[in-house]
């Protein structure tokens, strides 16, 4: 009897002690979304962040089906302020890491298949030709797997950043 | 100017039976009433009133001449990709020869815009569907890449894409496994302008197309088609399309 409850206690030490661990992690392995510019969503990013699949979904079939051009919630529109730069100040295609879709659809595992269709980039900035072969796979082959290891390692080094 | 958003695109199925605010209801009769939903139809680009169309006159067009074909693709985007049997082609030249007289005749052929698409009859998931106003168009994100479309076509009109795809047009998206085809230049009309084809052969002096609302007796190409005789493609087929010819 003594024995279980020893057990028990150390169960519950221990459940409580991982959350506390998680917290302090969790910030540096969340996605580092690239910043907008131009004015912010009247209806707050909490909304946008939850809602922006069904509004451009909405959106897409009233432009498709009824003709409608004059809507809100448009892929094209999306680049006007999203639009992600790399270090050279090169806005980035759907192929980069950096692309202001994949930041947070990677981290959530979430595959986007708009780009197998629609432009990845603004109007006038070329996508070049990897952009077209890139094809969303699963971790399978050994490189795959080693980006992932690499991308677990970023996190890992920028937690310990955070804690000096 | 942006059009707030229609309501319903954030509403939940329980909000919106919850408020009703959306929803006018008239009792007509005991167990009969009237649903009308917000007027979001009246802020739309298409209109049942409309039928658009074109006229294309055999006798002007020239048979050395492509620059529709060059317009189209310059404005949707699509180009050869080094397999002529399977590249994407939504608009071509077709040269007509009469055995017995010798007489050949140019023409272009595009989607032909039937008002009872056969494109749409057969289509399995709806993704072929024919607008309001009488585009018939593929919405790519219901189709599927089946192709019974492009062999219900009896014009060749539509093309499956083999190749993936970059660079495309952000008004005319377009990608591997989809089937696709001549738009009538859907997003210039919905904004008031005219097809890349028909400015195209303006501007070369031709004017061998003409565009415009069917529906509309007023309008140049009604007036045309009232004072002088056309023809369909395959005009047995019942079909009415959209696009017509003269002096085939």
């Amino acid at each position: 009897m003594i024995l279980f409850l020893r057990f028990t206690l150390l169960c519950v030490l221990l459940i409580g002690a991982v959350p506390a661990a998680m917290a302090q992690d969790r910030s540096a392995l969340l996605p580092d979304i690239p910043a907008a510019t131009g004015e912010p969503h009247a209806e707050g990013n909490e909304y946008w962040r939850r809602n922006h699949m069904d509004l451009m979904r909405h959106d897409r079939d009233l432009t498709m089906r009824e003709g409608n051009r004059k809507i809100d919630a448009s892929l094209k529109g999306c680049f006007d302020c999203h639009a992600a730069k790399d270090g050279e100040g090169t806005i980035v295609t759907y192929q980069s890491e950096q692309h202001f879709c994949r930041a947070c659809h990677d981290y959530v595992a979430v595959k986007v298949d708009c780009f197998m269709c629609h432009r990845s980039t603004p109007d006038g900035v070329d996508e070049g030709a990897p952009h077209a072969a890139l094809v969303p796979q699963i971790p399978l082959k050994e490189t795959d797997i080693q980006s992932v290891v690499a991308y677990l390692q970023q996190g890992a080094s920028k937690t310990a950043e955070a804690k000096q | 100017m942006n059009i707030p958003r229609a309501k319903g695109a954030e509403l939940s199925r329980r909000d919106f039976l919850r408020s009703g605010a959306a929803v006018a209801t008239t009792t007509l009769a005991p167990g009969v009433t009237l649903i009308a939903f917000g007027g979001s139809a009246a802020e739309a680009g298409t209109d049942a009133g409309k039928r658009w169309g074109l006229l294309i006159d055999a006798n002007k067009c020239d048979a050395d001449c492509s620059a529709c074909v060059t317009a189209c693709s310059d404005e949707n985007g699509w180009k050869g990709t080094g397999n002529p049997e399977t590249d994407a082609q939504w608009i071509r030249k077709v040269t007509l020869k009469n055995t017995t007289t010798g007489r050949e005749t140019s023409l272009p052929v595009m989607c032909q815009h039937c008002e009872e698409p056969p494109c749409v009859d057969v289509c399995p998931t709806g993704a072929s569907f024919k607008r309001e106003d009488g585009i018939v168009l593929v919405d790519k994100h219901t189709c599927i890449g089946c192709r019974y479309c492009m062999m219900a076509c009896p014009f060749k009109a539509r093309s499956f894409v083999h190749e993936p795809t970059t660079n495309q047009k952000s008004h005319a998206p377009r990608g591997q496994g989809t089937v696709e085809s001549c738009t009538l230049c859907v997003h210039r009309v919905d904004q008031g302008g005219t097809p890349a084809c028909v400015e195209a052969c303006a501007a070369t002096g031709h004017g061998a197309i003409i565009f415009g609302n069917l529906k509309d007796p007023d309008s140049d190409i009604s007036k045309q088609l009232a004072g002088y005789s056309s023809t369909a493609l395959r005009p047995d087929l019942d079909l009415n399309p959209g696009v017509r010819y003269t002096n085939l």
